[in-house]
């Protein structure tokens, strides 16, 4: 790769100084955006927005788990117009807390960032594209996620029942979502699911043209960087997947308000089915926030380990193999629903042998270390976390796979505490991994790398202390959802709740350096990582220029990864 | 959701019920005095402060479960974990840049990947046999004559019938912290009238929803069972000993979804008998004037 990589790079830097007297003005070029870049900066800052609003919720609930009894719900319904709320009134924001932090967490901070940022950004840069196949229906991905997101804030000021918002989960389950909850909050919310789904799978089927038709010659798809191998995955897995969350959530509005009864008996229906439905699209979804983060991870540890990623073809392939698996095994997140004998056996079989990819991948990224020469820049303390992390949240799913261990396990403090070490502390911590790997590139200036390392130190203490103690209040019994409980659970509940205080510094301390970044920073070069960044947004000038690849480049023959 | 209570149908798959037991020789004992409400045992039946494991056991399933646990997953899921571990420090202490100045070039190695992939696969198989194991105890055929008891979710209690005993039905309500500390039980745990059943029988528990999906679950007997309208779901449930076994509704299902408890309080026969015939119209269940069903023939 390096030798067409340094031909290429004096190529463009060269003709750098021509693209930028063709930038549109400051609407058209972040309003009526065409460029990839430019939308990967809105969905990043974006999903920033959104992840601190979500972040802020957490910040509500854990305050009200400090103990027992209810302190706060009364203040945050006042905060949201509520006048002198009742007791039920307090205890309906709950529910509707629980579930803007899940939808706002999923639907407008892990996707837009891993995917619309992230993805936007480097996907076609590391093709050797120009752009995506269709920049302006990327534009409109963009435009209805925050629309979608506009939606889902409106529905907390209208009525949902018994109180004001929609407090059903972010699984919506029928019929609590249907009879259970009269008044339009709901419909609000389920509309924020169309309007970002819809946009959703516009961005899935953009990725996979995108990845299949416009790679730079010689970019086989055996030679892609596995960010983009993890994203073309990622976008299928979203192109099947979406379109049933649509019909589900169209199938609860109807039933809404439209007479008809799908998910209500009195009529024929079966609440199950709707947690069939949910559960088929929410387990790829489960897959679609973590597989660009593994993407994201190969790169960063190739990178600082200067050595190619220890089996490309496996890695790759493990991805696949978590794809495809990851569509027959939704009925694990419904083992006390009733299911039969049968059904809880198979599932719980095919649940258990997505360990194996998993595996595959956690060892391969040690063993592309293995023989390394380690440089611990940040990215590389945050991708070491996450190996780590992922491994504690990745053995707990073992746990719960197994149908009758889940029948104590379901609905617990364990699970949350399961699924917020894959996502809280192994998503959110590639997002981190990522950013601090890209962010000299996507800004063209270095991030302190003193306040990048303290960030990383305070948030791994800080989420651990919220959610380890979780795994021992579940296996004592404390379900999930609950605003109140009872004094048996105080002890581990307010560990977690000082562990929230300690990771929210953290999060302070990384918008510090952001700022840092963008006035203190030194200029970065175009290769700030050294000879273990091979992929080409490494090649381009940092930031990249408006237009880039004016030609294409030249993947050589002997490039291997 | 009312209409959606009277057309209920018991769930899709069938069970097979099992020929009917030989009842206990206490079976008809009615215990004298009446009956007055358990005091619980603290750290029986209920969670305990600080605690870092599960609840102890009270049923042949449930401390099948506890085993395979404690004894399997856990050893399995630490040493993987601190496996992992191990590697990372490993790596972190070998191979950064000072002590390994020139990184190899190593990208592939087929005996490591087959036995990375291997290894797990068996690991797997050993957790696989005693995890089906323990589904199928879960979903053993229950007695034809074994106690039916049916619990209802509702927004936001739960109600309990007994259609064995005569078909009454127990309203069960939270008790407010305070009523609960005097009457010696855990605050929000506690429940006015409590759900009775026999131990050391298996017992034939049903589960349904009148409004929305509630769950039925107790931690300490390892059984959680959703409560869905317009659907029964039914398991077996075997108490080990009397006892006072505290839960809660565990599917989201509204405003006060934390404040439905479940108080399961288990008697020997004779006292559940006496707590039977304490309400109007009750009988004791498998007896001779039983009325005529076809499926469970008397087992006298």
């Amino acid at each position: 790769m390096a030798t067409t990589a340094d031909t290429f790079q004096a190529h463009d830097e060269h003709a750098g100084h021509d693209h930028h007297e063709h930038k549109p003005g400051f609407f058209a070029r972040w309003f009526m955006s065409t460029n990839h870049k430019d939308i990967g900066t809105l969905y990043l800052i974006f999903a920033i927005t959104a992840g601190l609003i979500g972040g802020a919720i957490s910040g509500m609930m854990r305050a009200e788990l400090a103990h027992p009894g209810i302190q706060y719900l009364g203040t945050f319904a006042g905060w949201l117009g509520v006048k002198d709320p009742s007791f039920d009134q307090q205890l309906h924001l709950w529910n509707v807390l629980i579930t803007a932090h899940g939808l706002i967490m999923v639907f407008f901070m892990v996707m837009p960032a891993m995917i619309g940022g992230f993805g936007n950004w480097f996907v076609p840069i590391m093709i050797g594209a120009p752009d995506m196949a269709f920049p302006r229906m990327n534009n409109i991905s963009f435009w209805l996620t925050v629309a979608g997101f506009c939606s889902l804030m409106m529905s907390a000021f209208v009525p949902g029942g018994t109180g004001q918002g929609a407090g059903i989960g972010w699984t919506a389950y029928a019929p609590l979502s249907t009879t259970g909850s009269p008044g339009p909050a709901v419909d609000f919310a389920i509309f924020s699911l169309h309007l970002a789904g819809a946009g959703s799978i516009m961005g899935a089927i953009n990725f996979i043209t995108t990845i299949f038709n416009m790679r730079a010659p010689g970019m086989t798809l055996h030679r892609m960087p596995l960010f983009v191998w993890s994203m073309l995955v990622t976008a299928f897995l979203l192109l099947l997947a979406l379109p049933v969350l649509a019909a589900a959530i169209t199938m609860l509005i109807t039933d809404r308000n439209f007479g008809t009864t799908f998910f209500d008996p009195a009529g024929g229906g079966d609440p199950v089915l709707f947690q069939h439905l949910f559960w088929f699209f929410g387990h790829p979804e489960v897959y679609i926030m973590i597989l660009p983060g593994f993407g994201m991870i190969s790169q960063i540890v190739s990178t600082f380990s200067k050595k190619p990623v220890f089996g490309y073809l496996g890695m790759a392939y493990a991805m696949v193999a978590i794809g495809v698996v990851g569509f027959v095994v939704w009925a694990h997140h419904m083992y006390t629903t009733g299911l039969s004998e049968d059904v809880k056996m198979y599932f719980t079989t095919a649940t258990m042998i997505i360990a194996v990819p998993t595996g595959i991948k956690i060892f391969s990224w040690i063993a592309t270390m293995w023989g390394g020469s380690i440089e611990f820049k940040a990215p590389m303390i945050w991708a070491l976390g996450f190996i780590f992390l992922f491994t504690v949240g990745g053995v707990t799913g073992v746990v719960l796979a197994n149908g009758g261990i889940d029948d104590n396990l379901q609905d617990t403090y364990y699970v949350v505490a399961h699924f917020h070490y894959v996502l809280s502390l192994g998503a959110v911590t590639s997002l981190f991994a990522g950013f601090y790997y890209w962010f000299p590139k996507m800004s063209g200036r270095m991030y302190s790398e003193f306040l990048a390392n303290l960030h990383f130190a305070i948030f791994f203490v800080g989420v651990n202390l919220i959610f380890f103690p979780m795994h021992f209040l579940g296996m004592q019994g404390m379900p999930r959802r609950y605003p109140d409980y009872a004094p048996a659970f105080a002890h581990w509940n307010h560990v977690a709740t000082i562990g929230y205080m300690v990771m929210s510094v953290s999060i302070v301390i990384w918008l510090v350096n952001i700022l840092y970044t963008f006035t203190l920073g030194k200029k970065a070069p175009a290769n700030p990582w050294g000879v273990g960044a091979t992929t080409l947004e490494w090649t381009l000038p940092s930031p990249p220029p408006f237009h880039q690849f004016d030609t294409l480049p030249v993947i050589a023959d002997d490039d291997h990864h | 959701m009312l209409a959606a209570a009277a057309m209920l149908v018991t769930s899709g798959h069938a069970f097979a019920d099992a020929p009917a037991m030989k009842l206990a020789a206490n079976h008809f004992t009615i215990a004298p005095g009446g009956y007055t409400p358990m005091k619980p045992t603290a750290g029986k039946g209920m969670p305990v402060d600080g605690a870092i494991g599960f609840q102890a056991q009270y049923s042949p399933n449930g401390e099948f479960a506890l085993w395979m646990h404690d004894a399997i997953l856990m050893p399995v899921i630490v040493a993987v974990t601190l496996f992992v571990l191990a590697l990372l420090v490993w790596v972190v202490v070998r191979y950064n840049r000072r002590a390994n100045p020139v990184p190899s070039r190593t990208t592939h190695n087929t005996l490591l990947e087959v036995v990375w992939t291997a290894l797990p696969v068996l690991i797997l198989v050993v957790i696989f046999v005693p995890s089906m194991k323990l589904l199928a105890r879960q979903y053993q055929a229950l007695p034809a004559n074994a106690l039916t008891v049916k619990a209802t979710g509702n927004q936001w209690y739960w109600t309990y019938t007994y259609p064995d005993n005569g078909g009454f039905t127990v309203t069960s309500t939270m008790l407010k912290p305070a009523d609960a500390i005097a009457r010696g039980e855990p605050p929000q745990l506690g429940a006015d009238n409590r759900m009775v059943l026999p131990a050391g029988e298996p017992i034939r528990l049903q589960t349904t929803g009148s409004d929305v999906i509630h769950s039925f679950a107790v931690p300490s007997l390892w059984f959680k069972l959703d409560a869905v309208p317009g659907k029964v779901n039914e398991r077996v449930l075997f108490i080990k000993e009397p006892g006072v076994y505290y839960g809660q509704c565990s599917e989201l299902c509204g405003a006060r979804h934390g404040y439905m408890p479940i108080a399961v309080e288990a008697l020997d026969r004779p006292h559940y008998n006496a707590w039977v015939m304490s309400h109007d119209g009750a009988k004791i269940d498998g007896g001779p004037s039983a009325p005529a069903d076809a499926t469970t023939p008397s087992a006298h």
